[in-house]
């Protein structure tokens, strides 16, 4: 009975979406003021409708109910609550109903908080946002439906993919969906504007919120993703350059460099025409993604049964918004002004600089993804596009970039002073330089380029607190002089700070570990012992063990330092009974910020083992890096200028920021 | 400046090649050859060989048979006197440039890796004429209509 309320629900959301996406639309061209207020009444209520269907689908995973054929294939009763959950998004039909119910949540969202926004752009934001959510809300019904019944109802699920059984599967996607689905806001934003033909430095104050709440969840589900694969697959890399990946990655991409170009557009008005291309092609990316990963034209651990169908259906919906978004952006590009103009050396100038590398950097992933199929396609010969091509062109690309960020904050508007800012930066540039030294002398046996990465690193790190720093004043005002301006700065001259010297945490991370990271594989007997930079692990046991869906074999490993025990690992290999699929469990143990991460390999007999063990320097500090550049974002987005419908700002209060 | 580019050019390249991560092993104890520079050049091209019948991983990564079999059949070669590029050579005979992650340069991947070099080439072209475009039309007078407007706000402040 749930389960019908739910299907009933969905199809009621689907004849709502219809409406909204007319009504609105129409209402903003013959100047109706009914018709365009009509999508803030709809809107909320096609969240709660998916709302109610997204719980009737949970319900029927918790209680187990093998009728419906999409809880029979990914769920099992002896799974844990958690797992039974979280598994209602851990296959197509159901992710897709997360993937429409945080698109309409967006949508409900703007409906209730942009009071302050002109009727009818609200009305052509909710309208554009209807179309999206009705084409998918078409896809779910005539392709995916996760409300199908069976027949005859089977004794028994056939268990959920063991990868996803992880509380990584809980938050990575809807972090995730939270963040590519968010910039669909922004997309219904450009649109709407095109629409109108009309854009303004209030349209990028209204715009910057949205991306920058739907970038930090982005940040945070690929981050999140990120260590699931490090801890999961069991080899130890964090990041494959895996198609999926870059999918996820793109849209990230490119919503960096969305960002940072509405705040020029919001501050200065200019590169106006750029920042709507980037709003479309950042949800573009999203959706290109979306396609990628379900239609099976890639292969990944992500791919859920795939179906030719449901390719085209994506396709089609792919072709329909992107075609039309960039047709609609081609005849109506021109009647938007370019506005504010500004030396090229100049906070804008910094910008455009990051929005030039930020964009040919998602050009390049965007092509190495899709080149072999293309070429495949093309000429009919297979090749591949892997990591080494990667690190190869997207590595270099990014070094000017880490090198000019801290000097973006320290320009001024309109024009700045290069020699100016090298100045303050220098005393920076010197301890950087210092870093470097001690590294070479220190960490480098023989020539190495590592320091160079530690010293970009370090610049990255004290250039982005140089900000806060040189308008602190101290040590010529006093301490408590300095303290009190610090408390005074706007939020969002925090948030940069932050999200920049959380990405130089990363780089510093991502440096240590690629370039020290240390490995020893050995046949270990029980009773014996393995070094590993200065670590001494010895094997106690080895058995099996019982879960409640798996078995397993166990190795108990002791590690120590100088003699003494420091921590007790326990690595595993288990075979999920349902599927007869392997796993490995690897068995991590946390110093400081460093990790000496276990995994099994191959049980020779029943008291000999293969032991893979890895010590990664700093390796945590790469998700410590975006958790600071998340936190960065969210505070920025407190700031009560760019609150989501705050009143403007006070007198007293602009007057400050213009001083 | 003109001087230093190409110098630039490769020290960013030297750096993403010394910071091409490091390969995290799947490579069992068996197979390690015991002449410690073979073994390191093994592990080298291991990082650039594909597993076949994986999705996206390198045979130095894998677990799989397939990837076991090219490990040892990498060594093999090594062991023969083969130098990396002939290694690399013989397995492309063998199983096509499929089996390449890092795609060789020729006609059919000119584009590939030359994509990011002509797209930061336009993208700076682009910027430099529209700055242009911009201070031209900065310079430009206003015209009578627009005098005339202003004539009038300003002798209405008056």
């Amino acid at each position: 009975m749930i389960t019908e309320l739910g299907h009933y629900a969905l199809v009621l959301a689907l004849a709502l979406t219809l409406i909204q996406s007319v009504a609105p639309v129409w209402g903003a061209r013959i100047n109706d003021e009914r018709l365009m207020a009509s999508a803030s009444y709809t809107s909320p209520m096609i969240f709660f409708l998916l709302f109610l269907s997204f719980s009737a689908l949970t319900t029927a995973y918790v209680t187990s109910d093998f009728s419906l054929v999409n809880v029979w294939q990914n769920s099992h009763s002896l799974m844990p609550t958690i797992y039974k959950i979280s598994g209602t998004w851990g296959n197509h039909e159901g992710s897709m109903l997360l993937w429409v119910l945080i698109l309409a949540l967006f949508a409900a969202l703007v409906a209730l908080f942009g009071g302050n926004l002109p009727p009818s752009l609200k009305a052509n934001v909710l309208g554009v946002q209807a179309w999206i959510l009705l084409s998918f809300l078409l896809f779910i019904l005539l392709t995916s439906n996760p409300f199908e019944r069976l027949d005859q109802v089977p004794f028994e699920g056939r268990d959920l993919n063991p990868i996803l059984q992880d509380v990584g599967l809980a938050i990575h996607p809807p972090m995730l969906y939270l963040g590519y689905v968010g910039f669909s806001i922004t997309f219904a934003f450009a649109v709407a504007a095109l629409i109108e033909g009309r854009i303004d430095a209030a349209w990028a104050r209204w715009v910057r919120p949205w991306a920058l709440l739907a970038w930090c969840f982005l940040t945070a589900g690929i981050s999140m993703g990120s260590y699931w694969a490090y801890y999961e697959l069991g080899w130890g890399g964090w990041w494959f350059w895996d198609p999926v990946e870059n999918s996820s990655f793109m849209p990230w991409l490119s919503g960096t460099a969305l960002l940072h170009s509405a705040l020029v557009m919001e501050k200065r008005s200019a590169l106006k025409i750029w920042t709507v291309l980037l709003a479309i092609l950042t949800f573009s990316l999203s959706l290109l993604g979306t396609f990628l990963v379900r239609s099976g034209v890639l292969t990944s651990v992500h791919t859920f049964a795939s179906d030719p169908e449901r390719g085209v259906f994506i396709l089609m919906i792919l072709v329909l918004f992107i075609g039309g978004s960039l047709a609609l952006f081609a005849l109506r590009a021109g009647r938007l002004h370019a506005g504010g103009i500004f030396a090229p050396i100049s906070r804008e100038g910094a910008l455009v600089f990051n929005n030039l590398i930020l964009s040919t950097a998602t050009a390049t992933v965007l092509v190495g993804t899709l080149y072999p199929l293309v070429l495949e396609a093309i000429t009919g010969n297979k090749i591949s596009v892997g990591a080494p091509f990667f690190n190869l062109t997207f590595g270099p690309m990014m070094i000017p970039l880490l090198i000019a960020v801290p000097f973006g904050p320290l320009l001024a508007w309109k024009r700045g002073d290069l020699y100016a800012a090298s100045q303050r930066l220098f005393a920076v540039f010197g301890a950087s330089l210092l870093v470097m030294v001690i590294a070479f002398a220190f960490l480098s046996d023989g020539f190495s380029l590592a320091p160079i990465g530690i010293g970009i690193a370090a610049w990255l790190m004290m250039g982005s607190m140089a900000e806060l720093y040189l308008r602190s004043g101290y040590p010529k005002t006093g301490f408590k002089v300095a303290m009190n301006r610090l408390s005074g700065l706007p939020r969002t001259v925090w948030g940069t700070a932050m999200a920049h010297f959380g990405l130089g945490m990363s780089v510093l991370g991502i440096v240590f570990v690629t370039a020290y990271e240390t490995e020893n594989v050995s046949i270990l007997k029980v009773g014996e012992t393995t070094e590993l930079s200065g670590y001494t692990l010895r094997l106690d046991e080895l058995g099996p063990r019982a879960g409640p869906n798996y078995t397993e074999d166990i190795a108990r490993v002791t590690v120590l330092v100088d003699g003494k025990v420091v921590d007790e690992l326990v690595p595993t290999k288990r075979i999920y009974t349902a599927r007869q699929m392997p796993t490995s469990e690897s068995a991590i143990s946390t110093f400081g910020f460093s990790q000496l991460y276990l995994a099994l390999g191959e049980v020779k007999d029943k008291d000999t083992v293969v032991l893979r063990i890895w010590w990664k320097p700093l390796i945590t500090l790469i998700w410590f890096g975006t958790v600071v550049m998340v936190f960065g974002g969210a505070f920025s987005l407190s700031d009560r200028r760019l609150r989501v419908g705050a009143p403007k700002p006070s007198v007293r209060r602009a007057k400050a920021i213009n001083a | 400046m003109r001087k230093f580019a190409p110098f630039l050019a490769g020290l960013l390249i030297a750096l993403s090649v010394a910071l091409t991560p490091l390969p995290a092993l799947a490579v069992n104890p068996d197979e390690v050859l015991d002449d410690p520079v073979l073994e390191a050049r093994a592990r080298e091209l291991s990082v650039l060989l594909r597993c076949l019948v994986c999705q996206n991983q390198s045979i130095d990564d894998s677990d799989a048979d397939l990837a076991r079999d090219l490990r040892i059949l990498v060594r093999e070669r090594l062991t023969a006197g083969d130098d990396n590029e002939q290694v690399l050579d013989y397995l492309v005979a063998r199983y096509g440039e499929f089996v390449l992650l890092r795609p060789r340069v020729t006609a059919q991947t000119y584009l590939l890796w030359g994509m990011p070099i002509i797209l930061l080439v336009i993208g700076g072209l682009v910027l430099v004429s529209s700055q242009r475009r911009r201070a031209n039309a900065k310079a430009t007078s206003l015209t009578s209509n627009e005098k005339a407007a202003l004539s009038k706000i300003l002798s209405d402040r008056e």
